[in-house]
């Protein structure tokens, strides 16, 4: 049961890894600011959810394991706010989305 | 297998980093700002582990509340050109570039 559930927090953590990795390329290679954020925002749901996930694993039912479901619950609360306020702050301030000539014709 | 996560996330710290130089406007900055935050909190919390000392998760807390302060801090001085705004134009040189909400 142990090996069992070490196996899985490995797993849980390098799927953290590459969701991280795969968030930070998309943010590379996104053309557009909005696209960049879409692409930021995997780091911040899949990428914190395993890697928290994996730790969670590790930790087992201590208090660790609470302070790690409490950054989990921040991380859930803030990240939205943040990208929110990020994305109306540039809309307001003039940033066109790449394609919105060709949405509108 | 803590310290593989440790190196996925320090790669992705440059990848970000790199944004961070690149960006074009302001907001990617921002951007590439909060996610490193983010990802600074992840670092800290797997380190923490790593070094069997757990106890780094109080400084990921503080860590986090920091990052979303800043955040929407930056962006209101963006958005403002103040942070102490009451609403008082004649405290202010300016007006607001944008007055409604």
């Amino acid at each position: 049961m142990s090996l069992f559930i070490d196996i899985l927090s490995w797993a849980s953590l390098v799927a953290g890894g590459l969701f991280c990795i795969v968030g930070a390329v998309g943010m590379l290679r996104m053309p557009d600011f909005y696209t960049r954020m879409h692409a930021a925002s995997v780091v911040d749901t899949l990428g914190a959810g395993f890697i928290l996930f994996g730790l969670l694993l590790q930790a087992g039912f201590t208090l660790v394991a609470v302070k790690l479901l409490m950054i989990g619950a921040l991380l859930l609360f803030t990240s939205p706010t943040a990208g929110h306020a990020l994305s109306r702050a540039a809309f307001e301030r003039g940033l066109k989305p790449l394609l919105a000539d060709e949405a509108k014709s | 297998m803590f310290a593989a996560a440790a190196l996925a996330l320090l790669v992705t710290l440059l990848l970000v980093i790199v944004r961070a130089a690149l960006g074009p406007s302001v907001f990617d900055r921002v951007l590439a700002a909060n996610t490193i935050g983010t990802l600074a909190m992840l670092l800290l919390s797997v380190f923490g582990f790593m070094t069997g000392r757990p106890e780094f998760l109080d400084l990921v807390l503080v860590y986090g509340l920091l990052n979303v302060i800043g955040t929407v801090a930056v962006l209101k001085f963006f958005r403002y050109g103040n942070l102490g705004d009451d609403g008082d134009p004649a405290a202010s040189s300016e007006p607001p570039p944008r007055a409604g909400t």
